[in-house]
């Protein structure tokens, strides 16, 4: 049983199917259309794996004039349109309808200009998040938001959810270090927000479209700011006896003056599973555990240590280790990063992403688990202590629907407990679908109805990417 | 006679915003009125938000404060540095450069996007804000964003909103992230270099991994010549060591003088202020945004053709430049030369009739102006914020 609703396909629509390929295929070369129902299947779900519906067709542009071809000819044909990057979203962000046409970008991944000396890099939006980092590496550079995913996601999906990461906390997140896109509005339009250059002319339309989740206009182009990267970083590790201890921790460091590049926060059930899978290290006797990086020359990176250790002493910490090298370095951060695939081998999750101010940190985990035990489901804590943003993972098998909606009720619980402490519903995943429905209680009436005005104007039809973000009830279309 | 109305309140806001939607009588809004940039509004009614005071939050160990909009952002700073903290962004104070009096608040700054030299490492106020609560031309009051340093919950319009200049919704509160103050500061001056080697000089320097987060080149004044800072902030030990690999990096620039902390942040303030363009107080002053190794050729171009003075900040991406006072205050030649190599240019000095003469705002391409014509009819359908200032 599915908890979250995706409308019925319009027959109206679903009756013009060979029509409206018919007219797709004028527009996009044969390779670029997908119509046979296997391979469409490919592009039936997201990382929400738990739904999944057929699109009608999947095209595949190679230009942005196809782009604005295709969004032009479907906007007149009132089809429903999913934009879609890698379909990493965690969010259902890219899930289709059984009456829309799937618009993926994953043909557009050149990179276009390497600009060092204004520390710019111009890409096509197909192109992975790693891909940026990798074009401009060997010049000594790189791109500085990482989702966990960021091998396969593409810079379209991180325009489009406003992707942060952990190396977020001191380099901010997708829309701190993109600098111009190239969009494509609804009608076809095609337009140009922003540049190489800093900040807008006059509106910021640039923020407005990073993070809309696909739902005012497609993404093919963008241009995004590089940083050099720095002489070294150091992670270290280190565990506490309690989430109290650990968060109390994370607070002074910040309140010293320090801004580490990430802190990382697991759970003793996230440890042991991630250390199993990837032998990073970590200890196993603690409750919770810290990965703090730090980065610099030499001679910082130690002075930072140095703080930080002088800092933490004060919480009891054990196990206190810095990496001595560069395997040692990788291996730390590879179990960080394969936690979400680790935990998917013992069993299946969903992934929160709320966020919450940093000194609730013990209070929302106290307020998880009396949840979690409260529908007899376990739980994992995976977040990025140092803003804040949680990543319970809430365990439960597929196979037994009745646990599945367990676990979705469950998921809302914790997330309506970080609204209630003073925090908001995602942090960096986007609403989606998984969310839309809770977006009433983080906002009233009259701050959706704004939210949902903006998009009316630039989407009237609501075709763009139409069931996510706003709950299904109370919209104008 | 414009009337000035100083609500204390959220609701009196709104019950002001709803009336003057009902009868389409347009309100000038203004936080303490020292940005009177853009386009002159014609409202028989200003309303200004600086009655509406008060720091409503602030967690020094969460990095963030909020204020209602009217707050003076001296009272903010004060409040800040008693924790050693501040506002990444450097706002700029314009009262020096357009001469006036009044008193900053946070709306404003908020409302003008008002980043200063530290915008190249910290972004600017767009980067810091997280939060905001506003009343739109229809009477209502929304919100977006929130407290917390990561929040992707519904459309962004925290960055809609900031550099607005009040005429899609009236700012009411507002919440920034902060950062630790820098235990110091030192900066690197070169001296004597061109426009076009200062920005190579500059963008050298940003290429490395050693943290520059001031890069400006000040133009030759009487008996002294051109003048390039670049300055390293943080721990004190970090600091010199980062300055010392800098020399390295630098030596095909010439030797620099290093100028300690108290007068590195008198100079900052100078640069950030734009006090080099500050007289004649009547010349027109332009603020151009565009790619740093453009910033030469957009500066050098408007010297030779309106014999400009020119600041450049932000290793040459941020030009000041003056135009003359009368006819169209340079409007048309700098106009051209943004358009040559793309970015925007603002008209921040001029007399009203020079503001109510020339574009103020980079005109925007047709299918931007479009969208942006389409989001400020959501917000203010009755046309009545701030009416024709962008």
């Amino acid at each position: 049983m599915s908890a979250i609703e995706i409308p019925r396909p319009d027959p109206r629509i679903l009756a013009r199917r060979a029509e409206i390929l018919a007219g797709l295929a004028a527009l996009v070369p044969p390779t670029s259309l997908i119509t046979e129902e296997d391979e469409r299947r490919a592009f039936e779900t997201d990382a929400l794996t738990a739904y999944r519906r057929i699109p009608m067709a999947v095209v595949l542009p190679e230009t942005t004039e196809q782009v604005s071809k295709v969004l032009a000819f479907l906007n007149k044909e009132g089809v429903k349109v999913v934009a879609r990057g890698a379909g990493t979203s965690l969010a259902g962000g890219a899930i289709p309808s059984e009456d829309a046409v799937v618009l993926g970008v994953s043909k557009m991944s050149r990179i276009l200009d390497v600009d060092t000396a204004n520390r710019t890099i111009r890409v096509e939006a197909g192109v992975t998040n790693l891909g940026v980092s990798g074009a401009v590496a060997h010049l000594g550079f790189f791109y500085a938001p990482d989702p966990s995913s960021q091998l396969a996601c593409t810079i379209a999906g991180n325009i489009g959810m406003n992707s942060g990461g952990a190396h977020c906390l001191k380099y901010g997140v997708t829309t701190n270090n993109v600098l111009g896109v190239k969009l494509v509005l609804i009608d076809g339009t095609i337009v140009e927000i922003g540049g190489a250059h800093m900040d807008a002319a006059g509106y910021d339309l640039l923020g407005l479209i990073v993070g809309s989740e696909g739902q005012l206009g497609v993404v093919t182009e963008a241009t995004l700011r590089i940083l050099p990267l720095a002489e070294g970083a150091r992670p270290m590790l280190m565990g506490f006896q309690s989430a109290e201890d650990a968060g109390a921790c994370v607070a002074a460091i910040i309140a010293s003056g320090i801004i580490p590049v990430a802190i990382e926060y697991m759970d003793r059930p996230a440890i042991q599973v991630c250390e199993a899978f990837a032998h990073a290290g970590y200890p196993l006797d603690v409750e919770a555990l810290l990965i703090i990086e730090v980065e610099g020359s030499e001679a910082e990176i130690e002075d930072l240590i140095v703080r930080i250790t002088t800092i933490a002493a004060d919480y009891n910490p054990s196990g206190l280790r810095v990496s001595q090298s560069e395997a040692e370095s990788a291996a730390i951060w590879k179990g960080r990063k394969s936690a979400f695939g680790a935990m998917g081998r013992l069993a299946d999750y969903i992934c929160m992403d709320g966020t919450i101010p940093t000194g609730q940190l013990s209070a929302v985990l106290t307020g998880i688990a009396e949840i979690c035990a409260g529908y007899g489901l376990r739980v994992s804590n995976i977040f990025h202590a140092g803003d804040g943003n949680l990543h319970p993972l809430v365990l439960f098998n597929a196979n037994d629907p009745v646990e599945q909606h367990k676990a979705e009720r469950c998921g809302e619980d914790i997330l309506k407990l970080c609204v209630d402490l003073g925090g908001c519903l995602t942090g960096e995943h986007g609403v989606g679908i998984e969310k839309r429905d809770l977006m009433t209680y983080q906002f009233n009436t009259i701050d959706l109805d704004q939210q949902m005005r903006v998009k009316s104007a630039l989407d009237p039809q609501w075709l763009l990417n139409p069931h996510k973000v706003f709950p299904l009830a109370g919209r104008p279309v | 006679m414009t009337s000035i109305l100083l609500p204390e309140s959220e609701t009196e806001i709104e019950a002001i915003v709803h009336e003057a939607a009902q009868s389409h009588s347009p309100l000038a809004i203004h936080g303490g009125g020292t940005r009177p940039i853009g386009k002159p509004v014609h409202a028989d009614r200003a309303l200004s938000t600086k009655l509406l005071t008060g720091i409503t939050l602030y967690e020094p160990s969460e990095l963030v404060l909020s204020a209602r909009a009217g707050t003076p952002l001296a009272e903010i700073q004060q409040t800040l540095a008693v924790n050693r903290q501040r506002l990444p962004f450097e706002p700029i104070d314009y009262r020096h450069l357009l001469g006036n009096h009044g008193i900053p608040t946070i709306g404003g700054v908020t409302a003008s996007n008002s980043s200063g030299p530290r915008r190249i490492h910290s972004g600017a106020a767009r980067d810091s804000l997280i939060g905001v609560r506003a009343t739109t031309g229809r009477g209502e009051t929304i919100k977006s964003g929130g407290r917390v340093m990561k929040n992707v919950t519904g459309y962004d319009f925290v960055k809609l909103l900031v550099g607005s200049w009040g005429t899609l919704a009236v700012l009411t509160e507002v919440t920034y992230k902060l950062l630790p103050e820098a235990e110091t500061e030192l900066t690197l001056l070169l001296t004597g270099l061109s426009a076009e080697r200062a920005v190579e000089a500059m963008t050298t320097a940003l290429g490395t991994p050693f943290e520059v987060t001031g890069a400006a080149h000040l133009p030759a004044t009487d008996g002294m010549p051109t003048r390039t800072a670049l300055r390293l902030e943080g721990f004190d030990a970090s600091v010199r060591y980062r300055i010392d690999r800098l020399d390295t990096v630098l030596q095909p620039f010439g030797a620099f003088e290093t100028i300690a902390a108290e007068a590195s942040r008198v100079l900052w303030a100078s640069i950030r202020d734009v006090e080099a363009l500050e007289t004649p107080h009547d010349a027109a002053i332009w603020r151009i945004s565009v790619r740093p190794t453009d910033g030469p050729r957009v500066g050098e171009s408007l010297k030779a053709q309106l014999g400009s003075r020119v600041l450049y900040d932000w290793a040459g991406g941020l030009v000041w430049a003056s135009g003359p006072a009368e006819g169209d205050g340079g409007a048309a030649i700098v106009r051209s030369a943004v358009a040559s190599v793309g970015g925007h240019a603002m008209l921040v000095r001029g007399s009203p009739e020079l503001r109510a003469s020339v574009p103020v705002f980079e005109p925007e391409s047709p299918g931007v102006a479009a969208m942006s014509r389409l989001i400020k009819a959501t917000f203010d359908p009755a046309g009545i914020l701030n009416p024709g200032r962008m």
